[in-house]
């Protein structure tokens, strides 16, 4: 008993039993020291998205994928978030709630790219309207690439996220 | 001692002459100097007064033919004359910096030291001509300050014929109990009317107590004869409005106090079951109105209705008490009573003056224009945070150790066997919760809307800290805020005294242990000391705990988080009437707001509209169902006159003609 206690107590994060992994096929842009403990709290920005990410987001919190069971949580404020999860192309006024958005956040805390269009704007590439993709405005550090991305390689890229 | 009260009186009317022909730019300065020296010398005369318990006493034939001039300051009037004085000070000190941009008119230089003076000479007067002269005095002069600044504020003229009207009945009603009683004695000296008052019969002494009741409680402002107040208090210019506020009203409560009291010696109980109705009435109906008033200096002058209810109520308890044998509470009640006095003079004078430093800062008293004046001004809104605490009795300031007090007397007048107390103390009590809760509803809105948050006008975004005269004069009473709130043991000494005059023969009540107050035999013991230490060092812990847990990240200021939206505008903040709109739901029946909803669309469509305007302005209750009733009346009355007065010269001439005929045939 008082084992699992200082257990839980050096763990802090959540304690979940080790599950099958895929390979991450995400790119680390930059270096991130953020020592989550394997907890992620995820504030997520649509800043022009076709919403088929969104979709893929939505499914990983279904119960078959179950991203919660790693700790990864969807926040209601950036206030609380440790990771900004950005969606789709940054459109002209999507921009500047971005901005405002990862501003908000209190350090330590990054900025994930999902899908193809967030990375470099994907199909949506000088479309009307579209600024360009994440990292042109932001620093970004991590891409998960696809169009869109399926849930287990979005599982897979934040949880290394969580572990490192 | 009588030198310094001759002294008092010839600094004050010196000063309003001196006001009257100084240079414009003289004018505030030299009444400022005038009255500080006559309110010093009351300050010494009261001092002495209250310190030695010896009366001073003046006596002159030369002023007033016949009946000469009498003036006595006994201990009771000495607690006034210290209370108006020092609030006089810190008002003429104000009054500098605030007639800096719009130099005082020639007629208010000559009206302010006068309405001071008056003040001073009220509580001192011992003889009805003397009493009733200076009653007068402070009346016009008073009416003619709340005129001062009617060219650019078309209400004041409205406010003023109010308070006219309110003030000259209550002094026909002072006159004439005044009068009954020195017909009755056969001598117009207070000292002999008060040894020779056992001599009339109980139901003219009824008769001079209602009507005198009357005249004091539409002077104090109590429901419902406080229809006055609020208009003339919100209209009139700060300086004037903190003078009236928290000097002049006390004098309706010195008046029923004196004639009450020491004048006709207490009375039957239903005299004072009156006084305790009017106070309860007065507490919950002005906490009621400043809860939900949205003009800062309307809202200021309900929560004076409020706060002179409190002391009615414990001013009544205490002679409930004393009419069925208790004088011991009763004591303990009047002592509550004079300490809330007190503190009401201390904390109301530093939230009018501070309302007027507002309103010279931004042009408005409107709540919902002002916002955010904390950043742009921060010593004048932290001299205004102060009143608040202290008017929301909560500890370390004043307001607390009175409220205190108040609260005491009643719970141990419950315990008292009367039939009365044990009804209608229960319901005191409550109307002090209530009343208590109110109060701080109004004033987080007063301080929270008006003072934090981000500007809603222009006018408040560009204030500037006023003069620095203006924060002095202020600054003066909330600081005496803070030293009555932490140290109430100066106080007790000289309150005792005053108690001890009026319920003569009492026992003090209240006396100082250390720093301390105890009450006499009922263990009751209060430590603002204490209070006020643990307050410091918890605060002092929590920056202490928060300095050391951030002590090792570093502090980032981000702005304030609203979804992801850029622009914050001042429309989306909460405004004083979003904030009172519950409140006003829940005493619906007694406020009676009409809702002005006025959509104006823009052509055809009903759709897109150019500019929608709301508006909640109620009428007062009492105003609506009491006084516009008896007003039509009058103008009827005054229109059947009319038939025989119609402004025709013939017609004149056909009456005189009529007359001369009638006298020649009579005196054929």
């Amino acid at each position: 008993m008082t084992g699992l206690f200082i257990h839980l107590w050096r763990r802090r994060g959540r304690v979940t039993e080790t599950i099958p992994r895929t390979k991450s096929a995400a790119t680390n842009a930059g270096p991130v020291e953020l020592n989550l403990r394997g907890s992620l709290q995820i504030r997520h920005i649509d800043a022009g998205s076709c919403n088929g990410c969104e979709m893929e987001i939505a499914s990983i919190f279904s119960p078959y994928y179950d991203a919660e069971q790693y700790g990864i949580r969807l926040v209601a404020s950036p206030r609380h978030a440790d990771v900004a999860l950005v969606t789709g192309p940054v459109t002209r006024n999507m921009l500047g709630p971005l901005r405002v958005t990862i501003e908000a956040m209190a350090a330590p805390s990054v900025v994930v790219a999902l899908g193809d269009c967030a990375r470099n704007c994907g199909v949506f590439a000088g479309a009307y309207g579209v600024e360009g993709g994440v990292s042109e405005f932001t620093e970004v550090q991590l891409e998960i690439p696809g169009c869109p991305p399926s849930p287990s390689v979005i599982i897979a890229a934040l949880r290394d996220l969580a572990q490192s | 001692m009588s030198i310094w009260l001759a002294a008092m009186a010839l600094c004050g009317f010196l000063g309003a002459a001196c006001g009257a022909i100084s240079p414009k730019e003289l004018r505030a300065a030299v009444i400022a100097t005038f009255t500080i020296f006559s309110s010093l010398c009351g300050l010494v005369v009261s001092a002495s007064v209250l310190h030695s318990g010896h009366p001073a006493s003046l006596e002159t034939t030369q002023i007033l033919p016949i009946t000469g001039v009498q003036l006595h300051l006994d201990s009771v009037g000495a607690l006034f004359v210290a209370v108006i004085s020092v609030v006089a000070i810190a008002v003429v000190i104000f009054n500098i910096g605030y007639t800096r941009d719009h130099a005082m008119s020639r007629t208010a230089a000559c009206a302010t030291p006068l309405f001071i003076t008056s003040m001073l000479l009220v509580p001192s007067a011992w003889s009805v001509t003397t009493f009733l002269v200076c009653w007068e005095l402070m009346a016009i002069s008073s009416l003619v300050l709340v005129l001062t600044d009617y060219q650019r504020n078309a209400k004041a003229r409205s406010a003023a014929l109010w308070y006219a009207v309110l003030t000259q009945i209550g002094a026909a009603a002072i006159t004439f109990a005044l009068v009954l009683f020195a017909v009755n004695v056969g001598s117009q000296n207070f000292s002999l009317m008060a040894l020779h008052s056992a001599s009339i019969s109980s139901v003219i002494r009824s008769v001079i107590f209602m009507s005198a009741l009357a005249g004091f409680a539409s002077k104090a402002g109590s429901v419902p004869l406080h229809v006055w107040l609020p208009k003339a208090h919100a209209e009139a210019p700060s300086a004037v409005s903190a003078l009236m506020s928290a000097a002049m009203v006390n004098l309706g409560i010195y008046g029923i106090l004196r004639l009450g009291n020491t004048l006709l010696g207490g009375g039957p109980s239903w005299w004072w079951i009156l006084v305790i109705v009017l106070g309860l009435n007065s507490a919950v109906y002005g906490s009621i109105h400043s809860a939900t008033s949205t003009d800062l200096k309307r809202l200021l002058a309900f929560s004076t209705v409020d706060n002179i209810g409190l002391i009615l109520m414990a001013v009544g308890t205490a002679g409930l008490l004393r009419a069925t044998g208790h004088p011991m509470f009763g004591a303990l009640a009047l002592f509550a009573a004079m300490f809330h006095l007190v503190n009401h003079a201390m904390f109301k004078g530093t939230l009018f003056l501070s309302a007027g430093s507002v309103l010279y800062a931004t042009g408005t008293r409107d709540l919902d224009a002002l916002g955010g004046l904390f950043k742009r001004m921060p010593i004048a809104s932290s001299i205004f945070a102060v009143g608040t605490v202290a008017i929301t009795a909560l500890p370390p300031l004043s307001g607390f150790v009175s409220e205190w007090l108040i609260l005491q007397s009643l719970l141990h007048a419950i315990s008292s066997s009367a039939v009365v107390s044990v009804v209608l103390m229960p319901l005191s009590v409550g109307a002090l919760a209530l009343t208590g809760g109110l109060t701080a509803a109004a004033f987080v809105k007063a301080f929270g809307v008006g003072f934090l948050g981000v500007a809603r006008s222009s006018a408040a975004e560009s204030a500037l800290e006023p003069p620095r005269s203006m924060n002095v004069g202020s600054g003066v009473l909330a600081s005496l805020c803070v030293v009555v709130g932490v140290a109430p043991i100066l106080l007790v000494g000289l309150l005792d005294r005053v108690v001890a005059v009026v319920e003569s023969g009492s026992t003090p009540m209240v006396r100082g242990h250390g720093e301390a107050l105890v009450i006499q035999n009922m263990h009751d013991i209060l430590d603002p000391t204490i209070i006020a230490t643990v307050l410091i060092v918890a605060l002092g812990a929590t920056f202490g705990v928060r300095w050391m847990l951030a002590r090792h990240y570093q502090v980032r200021r981000a702005p304030v988080w609203a979804s992801g939206r850029e622009l914050l505008t001042a429309r989306m903040t909460y405004t004083a009437t979003s904030f009172a709109e519950p409140l006003q739901r829940i005493f619906d029946d007694v406020l009676q707001p009409s809702y002005d909803l006025d959509v104006s669309p823009r052509g055809e469509s009903r759709y897109y509209v150019d500019s929608v305007k709301f508006d909640t302005m109620g009428v007062d209750l009492f105003e609506r169902l009491l006084y516009l009733p008896v007003f039509a009346i009058v103008r009827a009355l005054a229109n059947k006159v009319r038939l025989v007065q119609n402004g025709s010269v013939h017609r004149y001439l056909a009456y005189s003609l009529i007359a001369l005929l009638t006298i020649l045939l009579v005196a054929r």
